[in-house]
């Protein structure tokens, strides 16, 4: 095949936009099924409520979308502390959370999603903001503010949310009861109250990511079922509960998804979410930076 | 009540059913009815693995799809009878569920779920993009009004009513023989713990192999009559939520310990969804909706099912 250069490296570039996304799409997953152990499925369907959130006073009000997300998080934070404190009683305190506790997500996507269904119907939907349209030009590279907007701001949150997590005594409270929960009862804290926090951070991640979203693409209530393979994906190569590795894992997806959809086709892209997550489970589990 | 016993009586209840049914006489009944069985098919079949074995499949949507392009794909090449493709269906879903299983079942149970979630989407993707199928413009198969079996001139859709009813028979009579056997105390072993399982040499990969295997090829069986049934297939429609939901929701909200609590759960709440599109017209979104909150109350309230329930009761009444 004859590769055009100039093809090659903006398709490049644009993985790399896309990559940037992802991994705050994958932010939150990252701290739910990464740290907490809670395999959060339902996390692609918050982050839809973002993205209609975002949309619903963006054209109604003519707010900007980033601006919608960063008012919502502390109701999408309140949200995630209520749906572990449910998630807690009903299943971990149990111990059956491999099984119902699986199941009480997947209801929880299905029910989010028809919900929007019934509400926002079935039409796709786009906001309006100045930096939808224009793009930047680096010699040959194309660089859409469309996409490059959404990146910055994935990583700025993907910065803080490392931060957070390696630098305040809350985030390394995190970090220590997902190493080691027994442990750090012992130490006079309460896990149930920091896990309680950290997927409210994980779900809060979801309102900034769901308004991303919407900037790039227009969007329907099922697309977030095309995130779920792609997050895990993310999640599993870069090695469960390692922020870097998340991130390195989504720019390489971004990359190779770009890739193939230049130049096989956008329809084969979903394709290749899955078979990274195959490869890694079967050759190397413990992905990239794993624990 | 030994296997043999218990399949013999399944087959006369199958019977009595099917002579209701013929007895009524409405094409209806035999369109109702299908559909209801389809779920008693996949929801016994999500069990053997999910119930028994504690490993959750959510791409029971893409194992029925597979059956059903299975199908589509013969119908183009070399026309079958429909028990034929039923076979075919088999044996292609339970390959894949081997290889999924193969490839996802030696690490931690989470893995195995979001594995079966993407597995749907991609298969999705390669049905779409497969134009000898149909694409994503669908593939008409029409079906005949009747079908002459030996002298006698059967109703099409009573046809594939009766191969549905059989299918349940064996489904449930092969759920049932595994949970009496060795098998079923192996798998019970997995779901329970399985660290101490293996440690105590139950060779739980190849019983967990097992468990995809067959659960796969009953729900590619359940998939393979559908493109005749519906007519028109299209790869949403085929791949579709309500299958995802309702083969875990019936399971669990029915009970996953036995083999009744999927056939109580898939009667329940498939008459109920005939019953809500038939007469109160909801659209397949409340349906879903509904069945989706049903699930949510359910795996909080009673972990156990409605047999769950039931045997709960029946303790209480004993003792006072």
């Amino acid at each position: 095949m004859d590769i055009s250069w100039d093809l090659l490296i903006n398709a490049i570039a644009a993985g790399l936009l896309l990559g940037g996304f992802y991994a705050a799409v994958t932010a939150g997953v990252s701290i739910s099924f990464g740290m907490l152990d809670i395999v959060n499925i339902a996390h692609p369907a918050f982050i839809i409520l973002g993205s209609y959130i975002a949309y619903f006073f963006n054209i109604n009000y003519g707010v900007d979308p980033i601006i919608v997300s960063l008012v919502a998080l502390p109701a999408f934070y309140a949200l995630g502390a209520v749906v572990y404190q449910v998630y807690y009683v009903s299943f971990e305190k149990r111990g059956q959370e491999s099984l119902r506790g699986l199941a009480f997500f997947f209801g929880l996507l299905f029910v989010t999603e028809v919900a929007l269904i019934l509400v926002f119907g079935v039409d796709y939907r786009y906001v309006e903001a100045s930096y939808i349209g224009p793009s930047i030009h680096l010699g040959l590279i194309e660089l859409p503010l469309r996409m490059l907007v959404p990146c910055v701001v994935a990583l700025a949150m993907f910065a803080g949310l490392q931060l957070f997590v390696t630098r305040t005594f809350l985030g390394r409270a995190i970090m220590a009861v997902s190493q080691d929960q027994l442990a750090l009862q012992l130490m006079a804290a309460d896990p149930i109250r920091i896990k309680r926090i950290a997927f409210g951070l994980s779900i809060a991640t979801a309102s900034i990511a769901g308004a991303l979203l919407i900037i790039i693409q227009p969007i329907e209530p099922s697309v977030g079922r095309d995130y779920i393979g792609r997050v895990f994906a993310i999640c599993v190569l870069g090695g469960l509960g390692s922020m870097p590795g998340a991130l390195i894992a989504a720019f390489l997806l971004g990359i190779v998804e770009s890739l193939t959809s230049t130049f096989y086709g956008p329809s084969w892209a979903p394709a290749v979410a899955f078979g990274f997550l195959l490869l890694t489970l079967a050759f190397r589990p413990a992905g990239l930076l794993g624990r | 009540m030994n296997a043999a016993k218990f399949a013999l009586i399944a087959i006369v209840v199958g019977l009595l059913v099917l002579a209701f049914a013929h007895w009524l006489k409405i094409d209806y009944f035999f369109f109702a009815g299908y559909t209801i069985l389809q779920f008693t098919v996949l929801a016994t079949a999500w069990n053997i693995l999910g119930g028994y074995c504690g490993y959750v499949n959510f791409g029971s949507a893409a194992f029925f799809a597979l059956g059903a392009y299975a199908s589509v794909f013969m119908h183009k090449v070399l026309p079958l009878p429909v028990p034929v493709l039923m076979l075919i269906g088999a044996v292609v879903s339970g390959i894949v569920g081997f290889g999924m299983g193969y490839l996802t079942l030696r690490l931690r149970g989470a893995f195995f779920a979001i594995a079966t979630l993407a597995l749907a989407v991609v298969l999705q993707t390669l049905v779409v993009n497969w134009d000898f199928v149909g694409g994503s413009r669908g593939a008409y198969i029409i079906r005949p009004e009747t079908i002459d079996i030996g002298s006698l001139q059967v109703n099409y859709i009573e046809y594939l009513f009766v191969l549905m009813l059989g299918l349940a028979v064996l489904v449930l009579t092969t759920a049932r023989t595994i949970e009496r056997s060795q098998l079923g105390l192996g798998f019970a072993t997995i779901r329970d713990d399985e660290m101490a399982a293996e440690a105590s040499g139950v060779p739980t990969l190849r019983l967990k192999l097992i468990a995809t295997t067959l659960s796969g090829a009953f729900m590619g069986m359940a998939g393979a009559p559908f493109p005749y049934y519906i007519g028109y297939l299209q790869p949403s429609s085929a791949f579709g939520l309500e299958y995802a939901v309702n083969s875990i929701a019936m399971p669990m909200i029915g009970g996953t310990t036995s083999w009744i609590g999927p056939l109580v759960g898939s009667l329940l709440l498939g008459t109920a969804q005939q019953y809500t599109t038939a007469y109160i017209s909801l659209g397949t979104g409340v349906n879903v909706l509904i069945v989706g909150v049903i699930l949510i109350v359910f795996v909080i309230i009673a972990p156990n099912g409605l047999v769950g329930l039931m045997q709960e009761w029946l303790r209480k009444r004993r003792k006072s």
